[in-house]
C-alpha cells in the first residue's frame, strides 16, 4: 500500500474530480464530501511519503522514493521521484488545499449555488495538477500538468461574479500559455541534445555538454517560462488582477500555491536537472538575476503601497515575495537556498492565512476596500487575530515563521556579499510593516468615523461562521508552530536536499 | 554572406519556427483585439509544435514500424539488421499529440472567456474595455 503513495496522490484526486462532476448532476450535496475525501487521501499519502523519505538513508539510495508508472523503467517510462524537497512541497500543497476547501465551504455554497459541481471539479483538478507538478520526475509530464493547473485556474478565476474577472482571467490565459510554451520549448532543446525527458537521466547526461550553446538556450528559455508563470517582476503584469478579481475561495487557493509550486519547479531545474555546478559556475547570470530579484522586491513593495484595496495590496506583496525566493535561490550559497526553500513552505502558509482572513471579511462585509475594514476588530475579532498573525509573519516578527526564512535569506545575502539584496529585504519588511499597521489602524480605530454617521449605534460583533474561523486559526497557529520548529525542518529536510546536490 | 545563407538553408526549420513564434508573440503583445490575441497565442503554440515535429524528422527515413524485423512473422528467413538511421524518431511526434490537445483546450477556455468578456462589456477591443472600466 505505502509503495503506491505517489500514484494514489494523483489518481485519487483525479478520480474524485470526475465523481464530483457526476455528483454535480445527481445530488449537489455530495460534491463537498467527495472533495474532502479526495484531498484527505492526498494529504495522507503526502505525509506518508514525507515520513518515508525522512526515514530513508540519504547515503544509501539518495533518500529518493521512485515510482514507475505502468511498471516502465525510468529513462523510457514516466517516473515519479519523491525526495525531501518535493515531499515538503507536497505536504504544504495538500495541507493548504484541504484547509482552504473546508474553510470556504459556506462561501462556495452561497456564491456558486448552481455551479457547485463545476467549482469543486475544477478545484480538485487544480490541486491534482499542483501535486503532479511537484511529484513528477519527467520534464514533459511536468508541462502537461502545468497546463492542467493553469487551465483549471483560468476557469476558477473567471467563475465569480466580479465585474473585471473575465478580462483578468483572459490576460492570464495569454501570459500563462506563453510561459508554459517557453518551458516546453526549453524542454525541446534539452531533448534535442540529450535524447531524454527524464530529469535524473538528463542530469546524468548533461555534465559533458555544459559548453554547448543548446544547453544554455534550454536553460534560459526554461527559466523565462517559469518566471512568467510565477510572476517574477517584469513578467508579473497578469498576476495582481487575476488574483484580486478571483472569488475569495479561489484567491486563497491559487495565491498561496501557484507561485510557490512554480518556485519549486525553478529550484528543481536549478538543483536537479542542470545541477548547481552549471547554474552557478558555468553560467554568468547569477548576479544579474539577483539584481532582478532586488528590483522585483522593491517594485512589488512600492506597488503594494499604492494599491487601491486590500486584496490588490496582498497580491503585490506576493510579487515581492517571489522576488525573495528567486533572489535567495540565485545567491548561490547554502543559506540563500535554505531560506528560499524554507520560504516556499512559510510563504504558502502565511499567504493562505491572510487570504483566508480577507475571505472571511468579504463573506461578512461584502467588500475588500480599505473603508470596508473600519471597526473590523470589533466586528470580527477572531478573523482579525488570524489576519494579524499572518501579517506579522509577512513582516517577519520573530516567533512567526516568516522571520526565520527572512533571516536565512538575509544571512545568505551577507555571505554572498550582495548588499543590494539585503537592503531590498529590509526595505520590503519596513514597507510591509507600514502597510499592515495602516490596515490594523483602520480596523482598530476606524470605528470612530462610523460613530459620526450612525449616531450612537455601536458596531456589533458579526464574526464569520465557526467553520471558516477554525481553519484560519489553525493556519495562524501553524505559522507559529512552523516558526518554532524551523531548526528541525532545516536540519532534517532542507540540509540533506542541498547536501545531495553538493552545493556550497 | 554566403555563410549566413547556407546556415539559413541548412536550418530552415528553426528559422520558420522562430518566425512563426515571433508573429504569435507580436499578435499577443501588439494587437488590441482580444480574439486576435487568442489567435496569436495559438500561432505561438503551433510554432513550438512545428519545432518538435521537425527535430523528429529525418531525410530518407520511414515510419518506425519494423516490418521485416525479427519476430515480424512473414519473412523470418530474411531477418536483417535493423538500422536506427532508417527510421524516424516517433517520440517528439507523440509528445506533440499531447501538446495539440493542450492547445485545443487552451483555445476553448480562451474563447469561452472571450464570450464572457463580450457579454460584460459589449466589445472585444481592449482599449474600449479599459475605458469602460475607468468610467465605472
Amino acid at each position: 500500500m505505502s509503495s503506491q503513495y505517489p500514484g494514489l496522490l494523483i489518481i485519487v484526486p483525479l478520480l474524485s474530480a470526475l465523481l464530483i462532476s457526476v455528483a454535480g448532476w445527481v445530488n449537489k450535496r455530495l460534491c463537498f464530501p467527495i472533495a474532502v475525501v479526495g484531498l484527505s487521501v492526498a494529504l495522507y499519502a503526502s505525509i506518508g511519503l514525507l515520513l518515508r523519505v525522512l526515514a530513508a538513508d540519504p547515503a544509501l539510495d539518495g533518500g529518493v522514493v521512485l515510482y514507475r508508472l505502468g511498471g516502465w523503467d525510468p529513462p523510457w517510462g514516466i517516473a515519479y521521484y519523491v525526495d525531501r524537497l518535493n515531499a515538503l512541497v507536497l505536504v504544504v500543497v495538500s495541507v493548504s488545499a484541504l484547509l482552504n476547501l473546508i474553510a470556504t465551504k459556506n462561501d462556495v455554497r452561497e456564491s456558486f449555488s448552481t455551479k457547485i459541481g463545476a467549482f469543486y471539479t475544477l478545484y480538485i483538478l487544480l490541486v491534482t495538477g499542483l501535486l503532479g507538478i511537484t511529484v513528477t520526475g519527467d520534464a514533459f509530464n511536468l508541462y502537461v500538468l502545468l497546463e492542467i493547473t493553469a487551465l483549471t485556474g483560468y476557469g476558477l478565476i473567471a467563475m465569480g461574479g466580479e465585474y473585471r474577472a473575465p478580462l483578468a482571467s483572459l490576460n492570464y490565459v495569454y501570459m500563462g500559455t506563453i510561459g508554459a510554451c517557453f518551458y516546453l520549448l526549453g524542454v525541446g532543446y534539452l531533448y534535442m541534445i540529450t535524447g531524454s525527458l527524464n530529469m535524473a537521466d538528463i542530469a546524468s547526461i548533461l555534465p559533458g555538454l555544459y559548453d554547448s550553446k543548446v544547453v544554455l538556450a534550454a536553460f534560459v528559455i526554461c527559466m523565462v517560462g517559469v518566471w512568467l508563470k510565477m510572476g517574477f517582476f517584469p513578467l508579473h503584469a497578469w498576476l495582481p488582477n487575476a488574483y484580486t478579481y478571483a472569488p475569495s475561495a479561489v484567491s486563497s487557493l491559487i495565491a498561496p500555491l501557484m507561485t510557490k509550486v512554480m518556485i519549486y519547479v525553478m529550484i528543481r531545474l536549478m538543483l536537479t536537472v542542470f545541477t548547481p555546478e552549471f547554474t552557478f559556475s558555468v553560467l554568468a547570470l547569477q548576479t544579474s538575476v539577483v539584481w532582478l530579484a532586488v528590483i522585483a522586491i522593491v517594485m512589488g513593495s512600492i506597488l503594494a503601497l499604492g494599491a487601491p484595496d486590500v486584496k490588490k495590496m496582498l497580491t503585490y506583496i506576493i510579487v515581492a515575495e517571489v522576488g525573495y525566493m528567486v533572489g535567495g535561490a540565485w545567491l548561490g550559497n547554502r543559506a540563500g537556498m535554505t531560506g528560499s526553500i524554507l520560504h516556499i513552505a512559510n510563504d504558502a502558509l502565511m499567504t493562505l492565512c491572510v487570504f483566508l482572513a480577507v475571505g472571511n471579511v468579504v463573506y461578512r462585509v461584502k467588500g475588500y476596500g480599505f473603508d470596508d475594514l473600519r471597526g473590523i476588530f470589533v466586528k470580527m475579532p477572531f478573523t482579525m487575530i488570524g489576519f494579524v498573525a499572518g501579517a506579522f509573519s509577512i513582516i517577519g516578527v520573530p516567533p512567526t515563521c516568516g522571520f526565520f526564512s527572512k533571516w536565512y535569506l538575509i544571512s545568505g545575502g551577507i555571505e554572498a556579499g550582495h548588499y543590494g539584496f539585503v537592503a531590498a529585504l529590509v526595505f520590503s519588511s519596513l514597507i510591509n510593516a507600514v502597510l499592515f499597521f495602516k490596515l490594523i489602524e483602520v480596523g482598530y480605530y476606524g470605528s470612530e468615523d462610523a460613530h459620526h454617521h450612525h449616531g450612537t449605534t455601536p458596531v456589533s460583533m458579526a464574526e464569520a461562521p465557526v467553520s471558516m474561523v477554525v481553519p484560519l486559526l489553525i493556519v495562524a497557529g501553524g505559522l507559529i508552530a512552523v516558526g518554532l520548529y524551523t531548526g528541525d525542518i532545516v536540519a532534517r529536510i532542507i540540509d540533506p536536499v542541498i547536501a545531495q546536490t553538493i552545493m556550497d | 554572406m554566403s555563410e549566413i545563407i547556407s546556415s539559413v538553408v541548412a536550418h530552415y526549420n528553426y528559422w520558420i519556427y522562430i518566425a512563426l513564434m515571433m508573429i504569435g508573440l507580436y499578435a499577443v503583445i501588439g494587437k488590441k483585439n482580444l480574439i486576435k490575441k487568442i489567435i496569436g497565442v495559438n500561432i505561438f503554440q503551433t510554432a513550438i509544435i512545428l519545432f518538435y515535429v521537425s527535430i523528429g524528422a529525418k531525410k530518407g527515413a520511414t515510419i518506425p514500424i519494423i516490418h521485416h524485423g525479427p519476430g515480424g512473422g512473414h519473412h523470418e528467413t530474411t531477418a536483417s539488421v535493423i538500422e536506427a538511421s532508417q527510421y524516424m524518431n516517433p517520440l517528439p511526434h507523440v509528445l506533440m499529440l499531447t501538446a495539440i490537445v493542450v492547445a485545443v483546450a487552451t483555445l476553448g477556455v480562451a474563447l469561452a472567456l472571450a464570450i464572457k468578456v463580450y457579454n460584460q462589456y459589449g466589445t472585444l477591443e481592449e482599449d474600449e474595455i479599459l475605458s469602460r472600466i475607468r468610467v465605472r
